[in-house]
């Protein structure tokens, strides 16, 4: 399993620890042998397709599953079968999960309550939980009467109003409109900077993964692909799974990828690092090069994406900005024969075949 | 699209006249026979049900009250028997309800199905098994008999309500309470308690209806002991005064009536 | 929350039970389901299971005793004439109902699912539960005011010059009677109002079930409204009426009052059950002619459940 190093850890004692955990149901390997580190007051993800075990790794960390084998430590105690109300840890759940016999105010409180924290001091943590996601008036409602927004901004309070160490959020921004969802992703961000929590996020849109994160864990079939900045997933895929969940990416195979590079060995190639020149320019030194024709044209507004089918029956696909073009220019250019070309530096080997 | 068929309109939106017809003829179907009870519960004519009634009046409600004695103790006994049945039944069907909700185990659905078992068979089995059982342990028949009888035939009516409710409640919210520090008692006292409330109390009342006019497995499990429905039927085969057990029936009716309709308005509320 | 139980001194009993049994998850299940178990598989399959016993014993004709010892005499008993006819008489009139029964409810159904408005929905629910739920025996006894010879039926033929027909159909052989309220058709038509709702309120759930894109698709694929029906409506709309009928069709089997109070004098199987256990006093033939409604239940509900009518209860 390849892993970034993880040499440059600040504090000592991470606030998640995961080793050889696996969680089995049934026949099914949710989670199989998974091993991570989340550092104190990151904001982690864990990006994968649905089913690929990273809800399953967020309820292991809330106590909700327990695993078939491994150990889990938060803040270096281990956990095991520890209870959900034994950890310190709260959970923003996917479907927010409101009270609905409870208004916006219980609900944020519930938490306090349970523990006894006495009301005055409840109604003011409460009120600044409230402050903090913007909803400062809706104390009095029920859940019913909010919008999903809200809702969701409630579940959040709830959850940080309990100061937890760690916050763990279960793809909480997947029911929001577009619109919505980028606002709440900015302001999460924002709230997870001002508030110092340890944020687990997990999510399958690699956009917002990759907008809010520190780290992020690529999880596929129960297992982790990947774990790395941003820009280490995004530039240096370790897998053909990263290089296709992250982005979209061209997969050179074999005999291509054998002219192209000297080796058969499979690579990786961003649509948007490749240029497309007339043919028969020259090549710089360190540039690849191949030939090929234009099949398709997609014109998408604020760029074009070409599939140019290249020798061998293969295709690649290339993004280019529509700089000059006009929308007729380009969908014109349909049936063309091109040059594409790229920096080798922008080329990646794959592990996985 | 298509040009035979310009609007892909499925059907008027309106209700043809002759469907209309019909559903009014069914729900006359269904009610016509309590108006009549009601009706007869004011007849002036002691022996035979002559439609329409010679005359009316309110005399038989008089007599119910004041000159039959016999009326009240099976009334009590019915509505102690149905109290306890439905107490039982309640903890009961909660305990098996939230059992299956909350796992899959081996032998769920077997339980289900026993669940089920009590009112998908014919009453007289219940009724004739229980008796037979009794009579084999030598038990007598009391009180407690016709409790036991009451209470498996209810256990139903209060599991289904309830998991029905546990289903629509969703695991998510006692997860949520457990991850902000209640442990499993409080969890139960302030999320589950109050998600269920309603459906324990639709639950129960239909129970109570079920089990206060119940006369099949009754019949087997109550010995010599009258229940109000036994009374009932006593009086249908050895008629005396035959208006007055109209008016036992009009007060029946109005008595299971008023749980069942507050019993479904309680649960078309929560299922908003 | 590690940091926040340290501070506490010791966390409470009702909280260390409570993880207790977090840890011990089968505990828990078993703490659930004992008391309920113990009720319904002691008390109810118990009894159920000792009467099937009793019912492989026999009377013995001098004595008037239950000889305990096994034989399968009793359910010889169960192949005469007399109770062979007694079963088929039942069978045919629990499946007269439930057809009965199918055809009433369905246009209600169909009506409180595509017609009404969502406060008529909640109206018709309930007018139809209300009688589901309410006094089995005064709707009966009702019937018994209605049919009785000088009620409101007979009133209605008279009035309308129609006595002959109603002398012609109570002159039938073996269902007709001396008048409506002691002939099989009292019997059937009382059957038919006591269980109707049981019938309506599953094939109306099944029709609710059916979302209207799905009827819209149908006739945008150029089905017209009577295909979309046969095609669509009525198929989906069936393990709703089968759900519906496993009651109608048990119910009718095992009821012994209805043919009591409103029958001519010919026995249904619930009849023969409470009186052989009753004053003849043999039980063993009693059991075994409730193990009749048992097995054609079984088989109802086996293929009931192959039909898939257990989703729509």
């Amino acid at each position: 399993m390849p892993q970034n190093e993880m040499s440059n850890i600040s504090n000592p004692l991470p606030a998640v620890r995961f080793e050889n955990v696996s969680r089995h149901f049934d026949q099914v390997r949710a989670v199989d042998n998974v091993s991570l580190e989340i550092r104190d007051g990151e904001f982690f993800s864990m990006l994968g397709p649905s089913g690929s075990g990273k809800t399953t790794c967020l309820r292991l960390i809330a106590g909700f599953e327990q695993p078939t084998s491994g150990k889990i430590f938060l803040h270096g105690a281990e956990v095991g079968e520890l209870p959900p109300y034994e950890r310190d840890v709260n959970t923003v759940f996917q479907d927010y999960a409101l009270f609905p016999h409870m208004t916006v105010a219980e609900n944020v409180g519930y938490g306090l309550m349970i523990r006894q924290v006495p009301g005055a001091e409840r109604n003011e943590r409460v009120n600044q939980a409230l402050e903090l996601v913007r909803l400062p008036q809706m104390g009095q409602r029920k859940p019913s009467q909010l919008s999903g927004g809200q809702r969701q901004r409630i579940a959040l309070a709830r959850a940080l109003v309990n100061r937890p160490r760690v916050l763990l959020l279960d793809e909480p921004l997947g029911a929001l409109d577009l619109k919505l969802r980028q606002e709440m992703q900015i302001e999460l961000k924002e709230i997870q900077k001002r508030v110092g929590i340890t944020f687990v996020f997990v999510t399958h849109d690699q956009e917002e993964a990759l907008t809010m994160s520190d780290r992020i864990a690529v999880f596929n079939a129960g297992r982790i692909e990947q774990i790395g900045t941003p820009s280490q997933v995004y530039e240096h895929p370790a897998t053909a799974f990263v290089a296709g969940f992250v982005g979209t990416s061209n997969l050179v195979r074999s005999d291509i990828a054998q002219k192209l590079t000297g080796s058969a060995q499979t690579f990786s190639i961003r649509p948007e690092k490749i240029r497309m020149v007339e043919p028969g320019t020259p090549v710089q030194n360190g540039w690849a090069s191949v030939e090929g024709t234009i099949r398709e044209v997609v014109y998408l507004g604020m760029f074009t994406r070409y599939i140019v089918a290249v020798e061998g029956g293969r295709e690649l696909t290339v993004v280019r900005q529509n700089l000059d073009e006009t929308s007729m220019d380009v969908l014109n250019a349909e049936g063309k024969r091109v040059q594409l070309t790229w920096q080798r530096a922008f080329d990646r080997m794959l592990e996985t075949p | 699209m298509f040009s035979r068929n310009k609007s892909p309109q499925p059907f008027a939106s309106r209700a043809p006249l002759g469907l209309k017809i019909l559903v009014g003829f069914v729900l006359l179907f269904l009610y016509c026979p309590f108006g009549i009870i009601l009706l007869y519960a004011f007849t002036t004519e002691e022996t035979a049900f002559t439609f329409p009634p010679p005359g009316l009046t309110l005399d038989w409600f008089r007599v119910a009250l004041f000159e039959r004695p016999d009326i009240f103790p099976p009334l009590l006994l019915s509505i102690q028997v149905a109290l306890v049945a439905t107490a039982i039944a309640l903890v009961l069907g909660s305990l098996i309800a939230f059992a299956i909700s909350r796992t899959r185990f081996f032998g769920r659905e077997a339980i289900t199905f026993l669940v089920l078992l009590p009112i998908a068979l014919p009453g007289i089995i219940t009724g004739i098994s229980l008796r037979s059982a009794f009579g084999l342990l030598g038990l007598d028949f009391t009180f407690w008999t016709i409790v036991i009888g009451h209470a498996t035939f209810c256990i139903v009516v209060v599991y289904n309500n309830v998991i029905a409710r546990l289903r629509r409640t969703g695991k998510s919210q006692m997860e949520a309470s457990a991850d902000l520090g209640a442990h499993s008692f409080q969890t139960f006292r302030y999320i589950l308690l109050p998600a269920i409330g309603t459906a324990l109390l639709a639950g129960g009342m239909l129970a109570f209806a079920l089990s206060f006019d119940e006369v099949i497995v009754t019949t087997f499990t109550a010995g010599q002991q009258t229940t109000l429905p036994i009374w009932i039927l006593n009086q249908l085969v050895r008629p005396r005064q035959r208006p007055v057990t109209n008016v036992v029936a009009v007060f029946v009716i109005a008595l299971t009536f008023i749980p069942i309709f507050i019993a479904q308005r309680l649960m078309q509320d929560t299922n908003e | 929350m590690a940091s926040i139980s340290s501070a506490e001194p010791s966390p409470s009993f009702v909280r260390r039970l409570s993880t207790f049994l977090h840890k011990h998850p089968a505990l828990v299940l078993i703490l659930l389901l004992a008391v309920p178990l113990l009720w319904l598989g002691v008390i109810y399959l118990g009894s159920l299971g000792a009467l099937l016993l009793q019912s492989f014993f026999k009377l013995d004709d001098f004595t008037g005793l239950v000889v305990r010892e096994f034989t399968l005499d009793t359910y010889r008993q169960l192949f005469t004439q007399a109770n062979l006819d007694i079963i088929i008489r039942s069978a045919v009139m629990a499946a007269t109902v439930t057809i009965a029964c199918a055809l009433l409810a369905f246009p209600i159904s169909f009506y409180m699912a595509r017609y009404a408005s969502s406060t008529g929905k909640v109206a018709f629910y309930i007018a139809v539960t209300l009688p589901l739920w309410s006094s089995y025996l005064v709707r009966v006894y009702s019937w018994k005011l209605i049919l009785a010879k000088e009620g409101v039926i007979g009133w209605i033929f008279q009035a309308l010059g129609l006595e002959p027909l109603l002398n012609a159909i109570l002159a039938v052989p073996t269902i007709g009677g001396p008048s409506l309220s002691v002939s099989m058709y009292g019997t059937f038509l009382a059957f038919v109002y006591v269980w109707l709702p049981y019938m309506i309120i599953p094939t109306y759930t099944a029709l609710e079930r059916v979302p209207r894109s799905m009827l819209e698709a149908s006739a945008d694929l150029g089905a017209r409204p009577q295909q979309t029906f046969w095609r669509v409506i009525l198929p989906l709309a069936l393990p709703g009426v089968i759900a519906g009928s496993i009651f109608t069709f048990s119910l009718t089997l095992g009821d012994y009052i209805i043919p009591g109070v409103l029958g001519n004098s010919a026995f249904f199987i619930g009849q023969v059950v409470l009186v052989q256990q009753g004053t003849a006093g043999n039980i063993p033939l009693a059991a075994a002619f409730t193990v009749v409604p048992m097995v054609i239940m079984f088989i109802y509900l086996f293929i009931a459940g192959r039909l898939g009518a257990f989703e729509a209860l």
